[in-house]
């Protein structure tokens, strides 16, 4: 049975820390505007531009950490783009979210073609390195598989606790998901729906390009063009499947991750000598979308989630 | 009366809506521990009033003056901070959240850290027994009713330290019961000093509760009053601007029959009740009063009666004819009339202008349309009509059906209904929550539709209502209905044993 020997190898979950890492940034981003009630589709643009933004940062002298700020700031900047067109004016936020898309990855690839336009392939950065942990990467098999990442993995990981912590402990988190539950009832106690949903579409946006940044910084160490391939999109649904709530929205991203290196390591075995690979390229976007299906059926969308919110209109 | 201390004054507020003017050089003063009501019809202009103080609105000119200070316009904050609380029409709950976080929402800074649940539930706990709002704090909203709901909103302003407490239109939504807990509410609010402004129409609450009456009429105050020099009548005759007279129609004179039910059975569709072998016969130039406890069956017969729903088994005779493909397309082509009971949610369309709303049942048959094709010029005409037949008060016919109070948009769906000629009347509680003038005046459209030959089905709550309107009446208790009692035949006592479950047949 290959797939029992995958699943006891300690590379294979370490695969899906990984993996998951891009998605669970990117998706507790998504998470944070829509429970604001601001749908952000820029999501798949950001990541792009948050790829390249940290890497070019790095690539330019930065250090790795103020790369990755200036990759949250890029997507922040995104995001008020969004939220200016989506908050204040009301404007569609499918439209605008697919503009931003748009918008950023050009963007991205434009500045690419700026900043480098003699280069045939992209250069290399000094990624972030697998940090060791005393004690707990020592642990055999356990070690290698859950603490042999980088610090934007466990940081990854931080974000979720972080972001239901401020979500469900915090006057700031309360405020957020009346803003996405029932907008009127956030004006009514003298607090402001534009000023909340602003932020909340900056600070996710943020954490989308973060998302992003860790393909270049930590998972490869050159910007590709085509290298965030639909992550973004994925991690909407993540949102969906997570029912709006951090840690079964990790739970998915880990579900996702999970699928997708188990369809590269499938391609190895005798099995994928006979399927094409493109089979196992699909498996985990089918399964995602069962899981989806079996998942949300029972899920509370916040109610005010893509209804503009406009004061003194009766 | 005078000397006492004045909390919140309001001076020349005028508000203007494009056209519309909905509030004109108001001012009026309210003074410490008083309960001042705010009457007027729907669309006066209450409402909106209440809007600008709390800042939810800016007025176009005015001021307002809170405990002395002026307030800055536009700022709900404000207001809140002032010791300004609001009891909204329609709730500001956030449905996913718990009582006491909704409580909690905006009490303390943003970016502080932690809730202090622990304390905040103590004192909510202490407000509720301090006030008579048993509510509890970890409930999520969404699963309260709507009297609960209420309850929260009003500890809400309370938990704030709320020195003057607006009500809108607070009982509109309850029960007799649980209006009779708000009144006693109110009461241990003014006996602990807090001002309050209770905006009615109805004149019984009024009265028993309120010190002072204001009345409102086209955005201008028109009377001020306190409550125990003058009376129900007087106050009404303030609100519509002549003497109300109560319908008191003759008998009609019923004639064949357009609509009968024989031993029809449906269904009970999740909560609902469905109908137990209710026979009925709607008849030309009558109208059927069907009185009973909301709940009873009446969805189910007015579903069935609007082709909503298909009679599982019995039959359903429509002019005389056996139906045997009964759908809303049917019943429309039948003849029948529909005011629904909801009329924000099956009556109208709230996006959709005056003039698509006023189609919407005729849209696909000339002249409204041809070949596929609408004609807007013809829609717009016949919208036209009902505006001004109906006194439908409106910006104009390409205005969203939204930004019409409720009264008014009730008549533009009377006014539909009834200038489609309907042979069957179905009024499923079409006054509730109108004013008086609406009131008369809907009832009388549909006095006027019985003249004229129409069988009309009017459902409703209100007994006297029943009484007073119905050619005949039947009771509903548990999906059945009770025989057909002639008007006068039955005291109010005799039909709430009926309504009670006795006397039926097959009683349980």
């Amino acid at each position: 049975m290959e797939i029992f020997d995958i699943l006891v190898s300690a590379s294979f979950w370490a695969a899906v820390l990984r993996i998951a890492s891009p998605l669970i940034f990117a998706t507790m981003g998504e998470l944070i505007c829509e429970r604001a009630g601001v749908l952000n589709l820029g999501i798949e643009g950001i990541m792009v531009f948050g790829a390249f933004a940290g890497w070019m940062a790095v690539y330019a002298g930065l250090g790795l950490w103020p790369g990755v700020l200036v990759a949250f700031a890029s997507g922040a900047l995104f995001g008020l783009a969004h939220a200016t067109l989506t908050v204040p004016f009301g404007l569609s936020q499918h439209v605008v979210g697919l503009g931003v898309t748009l918008l950023a990855t050009s963007s991205a690839y434009y500045a690419y073609r700026l900043a480098l336009p003699e280069v045939t392939s992209p250069p290399r950065i000094e990624p972030f390195q697998p940090l060791d942990i005393p004690v707990l990467s020592d642990i055999p098999f356990l070690g290698e598989a859950l603490f042999s990442q980088t610090a934007l993995t466990y940081l990854a990981f931080a974000t979720v606790l972080i972001v239901a912590l401020v979500l469900y402990r915090t006057p700031l988190g309360l405020a957020l998901r009346a803003a996405g539950e029932n907008p009127s009832a956030v004006e009514a106690q003298g607090l402001s729906v534009t000023a909340i949903r602003m932020g909340a579409v900056m600070v996710g946006s943020g954490m989308m390009a973060v998302g992003g940044a860790f393909l270049t910084m930590s998972a490869f160490s050159s910007f590709f063009f085509e290298m965030v391939n639909g992550r973004g999109w994925i991690c909407i649904a993540l949102v969906v499947f997570g029912a709006w709530m951090p840690g079964k929205a990790l739970l998915g991203a880990l579900l996702f991750a999970g699928f997708d290196a188990l369809q590269i390591r499938m391609q190895q075995t005798p099995l994928g000598a006979d399927i094409p690979y493109q089979v196992f390229l699909m498996v985990p976007y089918v399964l995602s979308i069962l899981a989806l299906v079996a998942m949300s059926r029972r899920a509370e969308v916040p109610a005010a989630l893509m209804v503009p919110y406009n004061r003194g209109e009766r | 009366m005078g000397a006492r201390e004045v909390v919140l004054r309001l001076e020349g507020i005028t508000k203007r809506f494009g056209k519309l003017t909905a509030n004109d050089d108001i001012g009026f003063a309210l003074h410490r521990g008083e309960v001042l009501a705010l009457l007027g019809e729907n669309g006066a202009g209450k409402t909106t009033l209440m809007n600008i103080l709390f800042g939810h609105y800016t007025a176009d000119s005015g001021t307002v003056e809170v405990f002395g200070q002026p307030l800055p316009p536009g700022a709900p904050g404000a207001a809140l901070a002032a010791g300004v609380g609001m009891v909204h029409q329609h709730f500001t709950l956030a449905g996913n959240m718990t009582v006491l976080e909704n409580i909690l929402l905006g009490t303390r800074p943003l970016f502080g850290m932690g809730l202090g649940r622990g304390a905040a539930r103590a004192r909510v706990e202490q407000l509720s027994r301090d006030f008579g709002l048993a509510v509890h704090p970890d409930a999520k909203v969404k699963t309260l009713s709507v009297g609960e709901r209420q309850r929260v909103e009003i500890l809400k302003a309370l938990y704030r330290d709320a020195r003057i407490l607006i009500l809108d239109e607070p009982t509109a939504v309850l029960t007799p019961q649980e209006s009779d807990a708000l009144f006693e509410t109110l009461k241990k609010a003014v006996a602990q000093g807090l001002s309050i402004i209770f905006i009615s129409h109805k004149l019984h609450e009024v009265t028993a509760v309120s010190d002072r009456v204001i009345v409102l009429r086209h955005g201008r105050v028109v009377g001020e009053v306190a409550t125990d020099q003058t009376d129900r009548h007087r106050i009404a005759e303030m609100m519509v601007g002549a003497e109300v007279a109560l319908p008191h129609p003759p008998l009609g004179r019923a004639g064949t029959a357009l609509m009968e039910l024989r031993d029809v059975s449906t269904p009970p569709e999740g909560n609902r009740t469905g109908l137990r072998r209710v026979t009925l016969s709607l008849k030309a130039g009558q109208i059927t009063g069907l009185a009973g406890v909301s709940g009873n069956g009446q969805g189910a017969l007015a579903d069935l009666v609007s082709g909503l729903i298909a009679p599982d088994s019995g039959e359903l005779r429509v002019a005389g004819q056996t139906v045997a493909r009964w759908s809303p397309r049917a019943a429309l082509a039948a003849g029948v009339g529909r005011i629904p009971e909801d009329r924000h949610a099956t009556g109208s369309i709230a996006d959709f202008t005056l003039t698509e709303n006023a189609v919407l049942e005729g849209y696909a048959r000339p002249p409204f349309s041809r070949a596929g094709w609408m004609d807007w010029t013809r829609a717009r005409a016949h919208a036209e009509d009902i505006i001004e037949k109906y006194d439908v008060r409106c910006p104009g016919p390409e205005a969203r059906i939204r930004l019409l109070s409720g009264g008014n948009m009730q008549k533009l769906i009377l006014g539909r209904a009834l200038e489609a000629g309907p042979k069957i009347i179905l009024a499923n509680q079409p006054v509730r929550g109108l004013d008086i003038g609406a009131l008369t005046y809907v009832q009388e459209c549909l006095i006027a539709a019985r003249d004229a030959g129409a069988a009309v089905l009017l459902i409703s709550e209100d007994l006297d209502e029943i009484r007073a309107l119905s050619d005949v009446i039947h009771v509903m208790s548990e999906g059945r209905l009770s025989p057909e009692f002639p008007r006068g035949s039955k005291t109010p006592a005799e039909l709430g044993q009926w309504m009670a479950g006795q006397g039926f047949a097959d009683a349980a």
